[in-house]
């Protein structure tokens, strides 16, 4: 029987388009010192180390060692696990493995990523197979803007409707002092930006940052001696599809990935109406239209209703269900730690230390990881032991 | 074994991959680079705890996971730890063969310090002393020290 497995840390850093003070494992250091400090521990009270980031992002290919004196993970078991842009939430999970299994107590999850280092375009093309896809859907904007064309045509969603996902989460990230883009953003703003690929503007889509995340995980019975309120595991499930661009995504059945995700997630923590039981989303939702399609994906509506889910303001802080009291991925992606993220702000909510972004008495918090080609990684926190 | 080369067209499609990077040095590996690069010195740092001098200079140590925040003088010469002599060609190397890679330990530091020598490859020693040999033209990089020289 596995056990039961808590998050009691979070540390991030400052988030920006570029530390020129910093390398990479210095970085990281940051991150992983503010976790420590959170959890009230040291760095020898660390069993194992997981950690991620995007391949060619730094060109660093073997980050588990370059990195260790920055992730603490000298002469201890560290590995890297890497899956685009989920790799943060993978991360957590596999983290949540080694403590789950028995082998681990005390584990330390760490994703990050220096953007400003690279040609993200460049870097990130290496996702999709050289014979078939690279020539085509070169970069994360031409994919996600077909989903979105396919999205409009079968519900009649506005680009304004699409706008309001910005300007909420640009809205929430004013209360996160870790957020890279701290400017309101308004659906005005965004539909007077550049087109950069019909239909996604300049304002729709994520920024391009340099940071990084770490959260320590505990065993049942050790969780609770480090923190009074720790983060439970609920749920954490894992969907991964083709990369066939043209396999992986029906656009018009929806994000396949992230459906089979959340169902077996809600499954493993015996939630059956997400919108009631769920107390705050942190979603990875790398532009706007995600923000509407795929919390339909999620169940959080039915098909088509996302635009007067959101438009009601449900989703907004004060709202039923808040999205992104951080200001999610629109205000800050680094891209590694991006997911990592998602998973850190739902366990602070549930810890009920998210300050001046804080939803009130949080129960159950989902955390969502999106990346490589169209796949879904979810988890499940809650202030319950399950 | 090749024997489907005869029914079937074995075709590839060629191609390469090249990202442009731009590596932040950072302010403490840039306060080393500054340092070779305008006063033609080589800087460390040392561990409060372990007491571990290490050059070039980094901002933490790995083994006490603390960061470091005394500077330390790393003298320009030291003995050579241990070396091999390269005798193949390749874009990525410093110099062209012969030449020899050689771990040093500078006077001064606990670690050793990577770099190369160019000359006198017939008397390489293990437990040599060695000397910096810094280039004119410096920019701040590691390779604004050209070489080692044989003492």
């Amino acid at each position: 029987m596995a056990r039961r497995v808590a998050i009691v840390g979070t540390g991030q850093t400052y988030h920006k388009s570029h530390r020129p003070d910093v390398t990479s494992r210095e970085m990281i250091k940051e991150a992983v010192s503010s976790a420590l400090a959170d959890a009230e521990l040291t760095i020898r009270d660390i069993d194992a180390i997981v950690i991620g980031n995007m391949d060619h992002f730094e060109s660093i290919n073997y980050v588990d060692t370059y990195s260790v004196e920055g992730s603490g993970g000298v002469m201890k078991p560290i590995m890297k696990v890497t899956t685009g842009g989920t790799t943060g939430a993978t991360v957590a999970i596999a983290a949540y493995y080694h403590v789950s299994s028995g082998f681990f107590d005390r584990v330390l999850a760490i994703g990050f990523e220096k953007n400003s280092e690279s040609d993200t375009t460049g870097a990130i093309i290496t996702c999709s197979d050289p014979v078939w896809d690279r020539f085509s859907y070169s970069g994360a904007i031409p994919s996600l803007a077909t989903e979105a064309t396919a999205y409009m045509e079968k519900y009649g969603a506005t680009q304004e409707d699409a706008a309001l996902i910005a300007e909420r989460d640009r809205g929430h990230a004013m209360n996160n002092p870790y957020a890279h883009l701290r400017r309101p953003l308004t659906v005005a703003d965004i539909m007077a930006s550049p087109m950069l690929a019909y239909p996604i503007k300049l304002g729709d889509i994520c920024p391009r940052s340099d940071g990084a995340c770490a959260i320590v995980l505990a065993a049942d019975g050790i969780a609770q001696k480090i923190t009074g309120k720790p983060a439970w595991f609920k749920a954490a499930a894992v969907r991964h599809t083709y990369t066939w661009f043209g396999d992986s995504t029906d656009y018009n059945k929806g994000l396949v990935s992230m459906q089979r995700a959340s169902k077996d997630a809600y499954a493993q923590a015996g939630i059956t109406k997400p919108v009631d039981e769920i107390d705050v989303a942190e979603l990875y939702l790398p532009y706007t239209w995600a923000g509407l399609k795929w919390i339909e994906d999620i169940g959080f509506c039915g098909p088509g209703e996302a635009s007067k889910f959101v438009g009601d303001g449900h989703t907004h802080m004060g709202g039923k269900l808040p999205i992104n009291p951080s200001g999610g991925v629109i205000s800050t992606n680094c891209i590694g730690a991006t997911a990592l993220l998602r998973v850190a702000e739902a366990a602070i909510q549930v810890m009920g230390k998210g300050d001046t972004r804080q939803v009130p008495d949080v129960r159950n918090a989902i955390a969502t990881g999106f990346g490589g080609c169209f796949w879904s990684d979810i988890v499940i926190l809650s202030s319950e032991r399950p | 074994m090749t024997e489907w080369l005869k029914s079937v067209e074995p075709l590839t499609l060629k191609g390469q991959i090249a990202v442009p990077y731009t590596w932040w040095v950072g302010e403490t590996g840039g306060r080393f680079m500054a340092a070779l690069r305008d006063h033609r010195k080589i800087l460390g740092t040392k561990c409060s705890s372990c007491k571990t001098v290490y050059v070039p200079a980094r901002k933490s140590c790995g083994r006490c996971f603390i960061d470091m925040e005394e500077w330390v003088d790393i003298a320009d010469e030291g003995v050579i730890q241990a070396y091999t002599i390269v005798h193949y060609g390749h874009p990525v190397q410093p110099a062209k063969p012969p030449f020899a890679y050689a771990l040093i330990r500078l006077d001064g530091a606990d670690v050793g310090f990577l770099h190369v020598i160019k000359k006198d490859l017939d008397r390489i020693k293990n437990g040599l002393r060695v000397k910096a040999k810094f280039r004119a033209e410096r920019t701040g990089t590691i390779l604004d020290i050209d070489s080692f020289e044989l003492m």
